[in-house]
């Protein structure tokens, strides 16, 4: 990039700064989730840390300019370590009124703020509930306003093409995209590249999303319309090969690669839900990685036959989200009495019910806990961030396959569709997943066990000398047989905790972030990684003596946890629930925990956590 | 596999040490009986059978066979089978369910199986009555039915299962009583045949709860008049002295007619059951709703040109292996735009 500084493309000022938050924003149907996407592979390919927040509504196209329909992605890039999103945002790119309206309480004072001001007529002013133009009224005044003609300048551009309105309009998007990457001195060549690989069946939408970004480009440029350009120089992230990756995607990857580590089949059963659908799209296209993806009838079909599969000796889970969760209840149970391996995820969205399909919480993890009947024990785990995904992934297989057993992966709509640049693993550090399937006909019983890990025998059908029974009746120790007495029963569902139990063998012990001992120790899990290990940096620069322990694995519990507790004089735990953790914590270690909760639908913004490890602290 | 021939099996090879607890009487006993001579007359080793049921009387049956059997929960035998066949295709996978388990809790997945053409071969019993909770009706018990849970009479209308696979297409659909042995045994072989789902109504008493439930169709003097037995290739006659057959009318319809006064067998249909169409074998299962029509028995309809759904399944990733070749994790994992830092 150094021709780029000697030779200055403009005459504006170049800054060069550490980091930047921009949000687009628009109607649902205005591409915005693309337009960030694709300024998310671009800052990433450049090599900035980054972290992105796709904000959409559960409609598939709301009413057009209307409040509910406004669809938001938010990135944040840095030269340094990025652990969310942002919280404020320097540069809002507001498509029509209503997306000024939902989104610029989020503007910095003297923010950029990027308007179409081809859509502020009566009638988009109206359908946004405004009474005056805000382009005319003044309540702008504390941004520094760029009021574009986005529509007429798109047309402009791509009019010798004969495309039809409708058609140039919908390149508009890429006219602000192209104006983002001026301002950011970004080149447009990723991009351009995925619009030449995205359209190639249509050589004219080639040219025109091309021109369009490439106009855009051009205006700042020409016009000079911006004062001042910025520059935010690559991050130092460890050495390695990175790729930009959502938490959906990392899952799937995750799971091919334990099922290739494990020599088996991957199965997927599923049936279509918000935010967990991602999954089943990418694992249905690695067909040649020995991916068999089948789409169910509903939710239980969906767990039922990842039953089946797992009988049958295939690496197999099920994806879902809460409502599915609740559906896929009674298989579960029958999943844990028959011992068989499998990974159950739960992306998480808010609730009850429905709720808010888009929209992420961590609400369910009682309900991963012990939302089924009677004793019913199934190992938890959960990911902390994107990237995490992938590595939990594989965990869960990991140990569902060593001890045989369901295994339930939180994650959520915030880590779904969220990315994060991601180090590439090199495939020879990853290592195998031991699998034995059981061959030995002599002496053989279903139900006798390894010492070790409490695991039954995998004893798949088709093995001769091995024909057996199982199913959810209660088993006889070691045979399997049906058996209804009361000693008996008793003694199973104390082996099939203590097999869940065995598994803190394979939890590692938890060291805290931040200070080992002290004042305040967050403990915390799932997507909340990123805002809390953020807001723990500015509160230790501020002199506050805290620690964070991040958990992982939530059923069975790291075994230091409880002596971890005790070297904090509070401890706190931040959730997007009403109290869950905490809820655990406090009936587990007898501490007095406190919660930081919220239930909006949103992350916690970083800004929000450190005024309440101040408060904490000093209650 | 070394083996070149398969071990001769005998019927006590698929019995297992469980004592049955079926109430003494009990239709399911001669299905149990019918099933267990058939399994080792299929030439398939007897490792590659798997018995998956729900819950149920009926569903106690992977029990009793010295089979692989899974006794699931109740009526998503046909979801936990098929994750069994899509990954084993080899296997030989029979589901046993009931009148509740296959039409009321797990009526989803019954359809679904069929409309896919699963290769798993479905015997339902239907004794048109809940059992293991004691007497309540069925999505088979008639109208006006009183049980425990209808006093004063039920006010659902029944299914009929014969209707119910033909309309969702089953590839394969037959019927057969549990007290008719021979042709029970008959079915089942045909069932067998059958390369893509095969559903297998089994018309079955239940002495405690729903005693003399097909009564009108086993008892031996109504039997002949009440039962039109279905075999491919012959005319549609019933009758204690074969002297009455079913013949088209001129709008489509069927009709009942006496033999005799110039109406002969060459006027009668001829039973096809192989027609690709499911429509000719749905008009038969619905005769026995009207007056003076017999009950069906025997295979309505058995059309093998469709691929199994767990062939489709697997030769679909064999294609893509055959065009993309086999993946290559570490290349997966690098997929799309990349960078390296240093």
């Amino acid at each position: 990039m150094a021709t780029l500084t000697e030779v200055p493309l403009s005459k504006s000022k170049r800054e060069v700064i550490d980091q930047a938050v921009i949000r687009f924003a628009g109607d649902s149907g205005d591409g915005m989730q693309i337009t960030g996407n694709q300024f998310t592979s671009t800052v990433a390919l450049y090599g900035n840390d980054l972290a992105t927040f796709p904000d959409y509504p559960a409609e598939i196209r709301a009413p057009a300019g209307t409040l509910p329909g406004v669809s938001g992605y938010q990135i944040q890039f840095a030269s340094g370590d990025v652990f969310t999103p942002g919280d404020a945002v320097d540069v809002l790119i507001a498509m029509n009124p209503a997306a000024l309206k939902v989104n610029v309480a989020d503007l910095k004072a003297n923010g950029i703020l990027i308007v179409n001001s081809n859509s502020f007529e009566a009638n988009d002013l109206r359908k946004a509930q405004m009474t005056s133009n805000p382009l005319e009224d003044h309540s702008l005044d504390k941004f520094r306003v760029f009021a574009v003609e986005l529509q007429r300048l798109t047309r402009a551009a791509l009019q010798h093409l004969g495309l039809d309105a409708k058609s140039m309009d919908r390149c508009k998007n890429f006219f602000a995209l192209g104006m983002c990457y001026w301002l950011y001195n970004r080149s447009t060549d990723a991009t351009t590249r995925w619009i030449e690989e995205k359209f190639k069946s249509k050589p004219l939408l080639v040219q025109a999303n091309k021109l369009a970004l490439q106009a855009g480009y051009s205006y700042c440029e020409a016009t000079e319309a911006f004062q001042v350009s910025y520059e935010i120089p690559p991050a130092q992230l460890s050495p390695g090969f990175y790729r930009n990756i959502s938490g959906n995607q990392a899952l799937a990857l995750g799971f091919i690669t334990a099922a290739q580590k494990a020599g088996l089949m991957l199965f997927q059963g599923s049936y279509p839900i918000t935010p967990a659908s991602d999954i089943l799209h990418e694992l249905s296209g690695y067909k040649n990685y020995g991916v068999m993806t089948f789409q169910a009838e509903d939710e239980i079909a969906a767990m039922a036959s990842t039953i089946g599969a797992a009988y049958s000796g295939a690496l197999a889970i099920t994806t879902t989200s809460g409502p599915g969760m609740a559906l896929k209840t009674e298989a579960m149970g029958l999943a844990i009495a028959v011992e068989l391996p499998m990974v159950i995820c739960d992306i998480q969205r808010g609730g009850p019910s429905t709720g808010l399909p888009t929209k992420t919480e961590q609400a369910d993890l009682l309900q991963a806990l012990f939302g089924r009947n009677s004793e019913a024990p199934i190992p938890v785990l959960a990911a902390a961030t994107p990237g995490d995904c992938f590595w939990m992934a594989f965990e869960a297989s990991r140990i569902a396959l060593k001890y045989m057993v369901p295994v339930i992966l939180l994650s959520d709509g915030y880590l779904a569709n969220g990315a994060e640049p991601w180090r590439i693993p090199d495939i020879s550090e990853i290592p195998d997943i031991p699998v034995h399937f059981e061959r030995n006909p002599d002496g053989f019983q279903p139900y006798r066990r390894d010492p070790q890990t409490l695991s039954r025998p995998w004893a798949i059908p088709g093995t001769p000398g091995l024909e057996h029974r199982v199913g959810g009746l209660e088993k006889q120790d070691v045979t399997g047989n049906i058996n209804y007495e009361p000693l008996n029963h008793e003694k199973m569902v104390r082996i099939r905790a203590a097999k869940v139990e065995a598994i803190t063998q394979d939890v590692p012990d938890v060291v805290p972030a931040g200070d080992p001992d002290g004042d305040l120790l967050i403990v915390a899990w799932g997507s909340t990684y990123g805002a809390i290990t953020a807001a723990l940096k500015t509160q230790r620069a501020k002199g506050q003596r805290i620690g964070h322990v991040h958990l992982r694995y939530l059923n069975p519990l790291p075994k230091n946890l409880g002596e971890v507790l005790k070297r904090y004089k509070k401890v706190v735990v931040p959730e997007l629930n009403m109290g869950q953790l905490l809820w655990v914590l406090r009936a587990k270690y007898l501490v007095d925990a406190m919660g930081v909760n919220k239930i909006q639908g949103q992350p916690f913004k970083q800004a929000e956590l450190e005024q309440k490890f101040e408060e904490m602290a000093s209650a | 596999m070394t083996t070149a021939t398969l071990p001769t099996l005998t019927r006590k090879d698929f019995q297992t040490d469980q004592e049955v607890r079926w109430c003494p009487g009990c239709g399911d006993y001669a299905i149990l009986a019918a099933v267990q001579s058939v399994f080792p007359e299929l030439g398939i080793p007897r490792e590659n059978f798997v018995v998956v049921s729900g819950i149920g009387c009926s569903s106690r049956f992977p029990y009793y066979m010295n089979t692989f059997g899974f006794h699931t929960i109740h009526g998503r035998a046909p979801a936990v089978a098929t994750g069994i066949k899509a990954i084993r295709p080899d296997l030989e996978v029979w589901v046993a369910t009931g009148d509740g388990d296959a039409l009321a809790i797990g009526g989803n997945h019954t359809i679904h199986m069929l409309r896919r053409n699963v290769g798993i071969k479905v015997l339902l019993f239907n004794n048109r009555i809940y059992g293991l909770t004691k007497g309540q009706y069925s999505p088979t018990s008639e109208f006006a039915k009183k049980t425990k849970s209808t006093p004063f009479g039920s006010p659902d209308r029944p299914f009929n299962p014969v209707s119910l696979a033909i309309g969702a297409e089953a590839t394969f659909v037959a019927r057969s009583v549990d007290v008719f042995q021979q042709h029970l045994k008959v079915t089942l072989k045909q069932a067998a045949a059958h390369k893509g789902s095969a559903f297998v109504e089994i018309l079955q008493n239940c002495n405690i709860f729903n005693d003399h439930a097909w009564e009108s169709l086993t008892e031996k003097e109504a039997r002949s008049e009440h039962v039109i037995e279905l075999e491919h290739g012959k005319p549609l006659i019933f009758g204690k002295n074969h002297d009455k057959g079913i013949r088209r009318k001129s709008d489509g319809d069927i009709e009942v007619v006496p033999l005799g006064n110039g109406i002969g067998e060459k006027d009668l249909v001829v039973h096809d059951a192989h027609h690709p169409r499911p429509s000719y074998a749905f008009l038969l299962s619905h005769m026995e709703h009207r007056p003076g029509f017999p009950t069906p028995i025997g295979l309505f309809r058995a059309w093998d040109d469709l691929p199994r759904y767990e062939d489709v399944m697997n030769a679909q990733i064999a294609d893509v292996v055959a065009k993309r070749g086999k993946g290559d994790l570490g290349k997966l994992l690098r997929a799309g735009d990349t960078w390296e830092v240093k």
